[in-house]
């Protein structure tokens, strides 16, 4: 945590690839803070440079220029290995595919970064079984995940995210391979978490999603173009705000 | 709304208060805001217009409360007539659009801006939409509504993408000018 109370704070970041003609601002000096607690989405069409964006929060890029902060310490200048001890333990990362480890069961999945941050086989195998409840898998803890569906697998995906407690949690695209059932099963996940305090950047082209979340930036090419605070922002009621006529 | 008062006063006779009831339950979070007063206005509205009767128990006042309506065959006739057409809203883009050529042509604001300013509102919207589906239980029909009002504004906000996308290079193409 720093002085503005941001869990993750981002100054002047840069992410370029290629050179000369060929020179593609990926992500182009961008400022960010994400208080703790917030669920901030982030949108915009295909490459403008979101995931990208995500990437350099979580320290699996490197930046090109600029900072990274996460939990009030630089990450982007962090050894390879000491930035690898800290993607493990402070950051929860959940993709589109999934990721799972094929081998393993559900519960195996989540005990495995609980194992990795050096904690006890019982420790691991405690708190998987209170992440798969959380997640509504009790029952499903030793399926491997071709057993599961979509929406299974990627509840899983949440759980083991969650596994070390992360002080952020990162999502890209998480509900891009699910139907509209386990999107909403997922986005209650999430409204779950953001209820307990978890702090949560979402990256979405999915404006369902994105709506959910209390703040939602616009990405256009590497850039941000519009930042809209959602919550507590209601005109009326429901029945007023879609124009029941009588 | 007329026509859903109608249609459910079909099977049978019934109070004003228990319409109420029925029209509250079929809307879900949507017919929270709904009050006595509505109904009962638009029942009075139905009896004048002839497709509503109503009489009133003996020994209690005279009250819209207190009175059971039903259906009129001429009621009757025009809920088999709902029941039976195909009419669906129409969306009003083209306000919004002409609103944009305008504020374009005559350089009154630009359109870019206009088109931002109201994918935030309607972000805003849809928030408060998908919040009330998450809050719904699975398979609850009304939360269908709030399902079909979600999906609307999801393809509102793709329309409204669409049009900052042209608009932003009619504007650059006119200073380029």
């Amino acid at each position: 945590m720093n002085e503005f109370g941001a869990v993750l704070q981002a100054r002047g970041l840069a992410k370029e690839h290629g050179q000369g003609q060929g020179l593609v601002r990926a992500v182009d000096e961008v400022d960010l803070d994400v208080p703790a607690g917030q669920m901030l989405a982030v949108t915009g069409p295909s490459g403008c440079g979101k995931s990208t964006l995500l990437h350099l929060l979580g320290g699996l890029e490197r930046p090109s220029r600029g900072e990274v902060r996460l939990a009030g310490r630089r990450i982007d200048a962090l050894s390879e290995r000491a930035l690898a001890r800290l993607r493990r333990r402070s950051v929860g990362f959940v993709f589109q595919a999934f990721h799972l480890v094929e081998e393993l069961s559900a519960r195996e999945n989540v005990e495995l970064p609980v194992l990795l941050a050096g904690r006890s086989p019982r420790a691991a195998k405690k708190r998987a079984a209170m992440l798969l409840e959380r997640v509504g898998l009790a029952d499903r803890a030793r399926h491997l995940p071709w057993e599961l569906s979509g929406g299974q697998r990627q509840r899983v995906a949440i759980a083991r995210a969650m596994a070390n407690e992360p002080a952020v949690l990162l999502a890209d695209e998480p509900t891009g391979n699910l139907d509209t059932a386990a999107t909403l099963d997922v986005l209650r996940l999430f409204e779950g978490l953001r209820a307990a305090g978890q702090t949560l950047v979402i990256v979405t082209h999915d404006e369902r999603v994105a709506a959910t979340a209390d703040r939602v930036v616009s990405m256009r090419d590497g850039a941000f173009v519009d930042d809209t605070r959602l919550a507590g922002h209601a005109t009326g009621g429901l029945g007023e705000m879609f124009g029941l006529e009588y | 709304m007329q026509d859903a008062v109608l249609a459910m006063l079909a099977k049978e006779p019934s109070h004003g208060y228990l319409l109420r009831e029925r029209l509250r339950r079929a809307l879900g979070p949507l017919g929270e805001s709904m009050n006595a007063g509505q109904v009962y206005v638009t029942l009075t509205r139905l009896e004048k217009a002839g497709l509503v009767a109503s009489e009133h128990a003996e020994g209690l006042p005279d009250r819209p409360d207190r009175k059971v309506y039903a259906l009129t065959p001429a009621g009757q006739r025009r809920v088999a007539a709902w029941l039976s057409e195909v009419s669906w809203p129409k969306p009003n883009l083209a306000e919004f659009h002409l609103k944009l050529a305008a504020a374009a042509a005559g350089r009154l604001a630009d359109p870019v801006e206009l088109v931002d300013a109201q994918r935030r509102e309607l972000m805003r919207r849809l928030g408060e939409a998908q919040r009330a589906v998450l809050a719904e239980p699975d398979g609850s029909t009304a939360g269908l509504l709030l399902e079909g009002i979600a999906l609307r504004l999801q393809a509102d906000l793709r329309w409204l993408e669409a049009c900052e996308r042209v608009w932003s290079k009619v504007v650059d193409e006119s200073e380029d000018a």
